[in-house]
């Protein structure tokens, strides 16, 4: 019974883990920006898609598209009004420009969670489920939301897979990551590759950030344990390797719920981090990095 | 250039208009002096929403005695402060408000770690000091414990020592009696306030029938419920009795969405606020929860009126910490007209003497030999609290039965039974 619930409840915030973690981690595959303002993003997300429910009175279905609608506005402008401008900056030296993006990013996110708090407060806010009641699976009560979450996150990582290994854009963004040089040599341009993987970000942020809110809420204080939890899975399945990352969210996700049940809520997220600083030591380029 | 003399007359004249400038600043600064104002400052956590409604509480409160004319003719005024919900913050806020913009006094914060983190900067710059929502118990002990250097701060809210007692007698009323209930398991976040509210529930729950079958203390940045209800569901309690305000919509969203079939009645912060419903999406339903008063229940006559003025002005109902911070304001200006004087100590000896019929009950603070010093007295006749529930996206009062205007009514997933 225990192990069913935690099998259970494991793998709907390991899904989640993973959805949240793979747009992260694209783009630093692609284009090499370690993005800060992540959990801000999914934050405003998850608001965005709460305030359009409760305040202007939009429909469960309409407001979760707002939601994501928002993050892939939120995702673009975060390209083009702080990582472009300091990758393009002539007055900043290259070998610098990494610590800039990674410095702006920050700053960025605190700005959003700021003005989340400043118009939102910042209590917890919750996104009514698309789908409510609960079901049965092997005698453990399940929220039909918990399921959804579930598929939906497999769902959208399976099409993101179609999208990057059998569209022509998909190959492109696949060419970018492996060399950026020979790509623009084949007469594309590069920062349409960029805003192109921006915009998948922000969609995959988006509906991580709804989901979330669906199923635990997010408040604006969320906003750094959620990009804390997105880069240390990703370091611990290889900066860059989306295969890597998927791996590491199950491995985390069920590590947390483990400790929840069977030592104590309070201890949850310890074991993951004892395990990244083991695997930092271990294996330094992550299970699956390249480097 | 030529120098060119002035004559005798214009002379004089310049000379007359020179006096009578003087004279007319020197009227100026006297009756400034007279009508100097009381300065109160106000320090809290503005972004949330227990805080939002300290500050807002103050001003209207300031405003109202200001339209009357003030305190013997001193106009109140009160200066905030914006403390994000940070002990360090609030002690710069609490520094410059006494060094640099010379408030008499300061209201500050509902979270127990700044209140306490605030404490010996009172004693350290002698300026009487109230919070009007932190309950820890170590507040107004440490009064207890040092009268001299900290007799400058007062609990303007129950301890959690009181708030444990006033949440077994309605559980004892609306559960154990009426309920037959019999079990317990007690939830509350790990923070300051909540160790001595868990040690009161421990010892208060199974005389008032309930007996404790388990006692889970869950980090205040838990976000995932799911294994918290799951064990308290292992125990099969009849009840969860809580100890929440760092979280609150959390948990209920879950425990809606998870079906937990088990009532939860306690403390729970969040659930005072009129927006707690929105928030939750009406998962709150069902939530009973311990408050001083509530929208629609006259606690005293003048309950209702501020709650109402209140919603007028600012679009919502005032949090928990409204009711007090509103009070705070009204029986600052009492002791200050009976003291005469903005004087710290004599100040502290006037409010000593409170006794006020505010929003909440009628004030009055524990005096040097008892435990809790300065803290406000919980009681019959004074302040005993209420315990509320949301139903149907409203707060309604259930407890005690003077003021209930309903009765306990649980979503269809609750199974109210004594297992």
């Amino acid at each position: 019974m225990l192990a069913f619930q935690i099998l259970i409840d494991g793998f709907a915030i390991s899904a989640l883990y993973a959805l949240g973690a793979t747009g992260f981690t694209l783009i630093f595959g692609v284009s090499g920006v370690l993005n800060l303002s992540h959990g801000a993003i999914m934050v405003l997300a998850a608001v965005a898609a709460w305030a359009a429910a409760s305040v202007f009175h939009v429909n469960t279905y309409a407001g979760a598209l707002i939601g994501v609608g928002v993050a892939l506005i939120a995702a673009i402008v975060t390209y083009f009004a702080v990582v472009q401008p300091i990758q393009k900056s002539t007055r900043i030296p290259n070998e610098e420009k990494e610590i800039f993006v990674l410095t702006g990013t920050l700053l960025w996110g605190i700005m959003i969670q700021e003005l989340i708090a400043y118009f939102f407060t910042n209590n917890a806010k919750t996104v009514l489920p698309i789908v409510e009641g609960v079901v049965a699976i092997l005698g453990v009560r399940t929220p039909r939301n918990e399921i959804f979450t579930a598929v939906v996150c497999c769902l959208v990582i399976g099409l993101l897979w179609l999208l990057v290994n059998r569209t022509r854009t998909g190959k492109a963004v696949l060419a970018a990551s492996m060399n950026p040089r020979g790509v623009t040599l084949l007469g594309l341009e590069l920062t349409n590759i960029y805003v192109v993987v921006w915009a998948i970000y922000g969609i995959l942020a988006g509906i991580a950030g709804v989901l979330l809110g669906m199923f635990l809420g997010v408040s604006s204080y969320s906003v750094g344990p959620l990009t804390a939890s997105a880069f240390s899975i990703v370091v611990l399945g290889g900066l860059g390797s989306v295969s890597g990352s998927l791996i590491a969210a199950f491995v985390v996700g069920y590590l947390e719920t483990f400790t929840a049940y069977l030592i104590s809520p309070a201890y949850r997220t310890i074991p993951a981090l004892l395990l990244l600083v083991i695997v930092m030591y271990i294996r330094p380029q992550g299970l699956l990095g390249r480097r | 250039m030529t120098k060119t003399s002035r004559s005798p007359l214009s002379r004089s004249l310049s000379r007359l208009l020179g006096a009578t400038a003087l004279g007319l600043l020197a009227t100026a600064s006297g009756q400034a002096l007279a009508a100097d104002p009381i300065k109160i400052g106000v320090i809290a956590e503005a972004q949330a929403i227990a805080g939002a409604s300290i500050p807002q509480a103050a001003q209207m409160a300031a405003d109202e005695i200001n339209a009357k004319g003030g305190v013997d003719g001193r106009k109140i005024e009160i200066v905030t402060y914006d403390n994000h919900s940070s002990s360090a913050d609030s002690v710069r806020a609490f520094q410059r408000a006494v060094n640099e913009d010379k408030v008499h006094m300061v209201i500050a914060s509902y979270i127990s770690e700044v209140v306490l983190a605030l404490e010996p900067w009172a004693s350290r710059l002698k300026t009487p000091f109230i919070t009007p929502g932190a309950a820890s118990n170590e507040i107004s002990k440490s009064v207890h414990n040092d009268y001299e250097k900290n007799k400058y701060t007062f609990h303007g809210y129950l301890t959690s020592a009181a708030l444990a007692l006033s949440v077994c007698d309605a559980a004892k009323e609306l559960l154990a009696e009426q309920k037959n209930m019999k079990t317990a398991v007690i939830m509350s976040e790990d923070a300051a306030w909540t160790k001595p509210l868990d040690i009161g529930y421990e010892e208060c729950l199974p005389k008032a029938g309930l007996k404790v079958l388990d006692h889970i203390r869950f980090s205040p940045d838990t976000t995932d419920f799911t294994p918290i209800f799951n064990k308290i569901e292992g125990s099969k309690p009849d009840v969860i009795i809580t100890g929440i305000s760092h979280v609150g919509v959390q948990p209920t969203v879950q425990w809606k969405n998870q079906q937990v079939p088990i009532p939860m009645l306690g403390i729970a912060s969040q659930a005072t606020n009129e927006t707690f419903g929105k928030d939750t999406n009406d998962a709150s339903n069902g939530v009973l929860y311990q408050g001083v008063s509530g929208p629609g229940v006259p606690v005293t006559p003048k309950s209702i009126p501020f709650a109402d003025g209140f919603k007028a002005k600012f679009g919502n109902y005032p949090s928990y910490a409204g009711y007090t911070a509103y009070d705070e304001v009204y029986f600052i200006a009492d002791a200050v007209k009976r003291a005469g004087t903005t004087d710290a100590d004599k100040l502290v000896d006037a409010l000593e003497k409170t006794d006020w019929e505010g929003t909440i009950g009628r004030v009055q603070f524990y005096g040097k030999d008892d435990p809790f010093t300065h803290s406000i007295k919980y009681g019959k006749g004074l302040i005993t609290g209420l315990m509320l529930q949301w139903q149907d996206g409203k707060q309604v009062s259930v407890w005690p039965k003077e003021v209930a205007k309903g009765t306990l009514k649980f979503p269809s997933f609750i199974k109210v039974t004594s297992n």
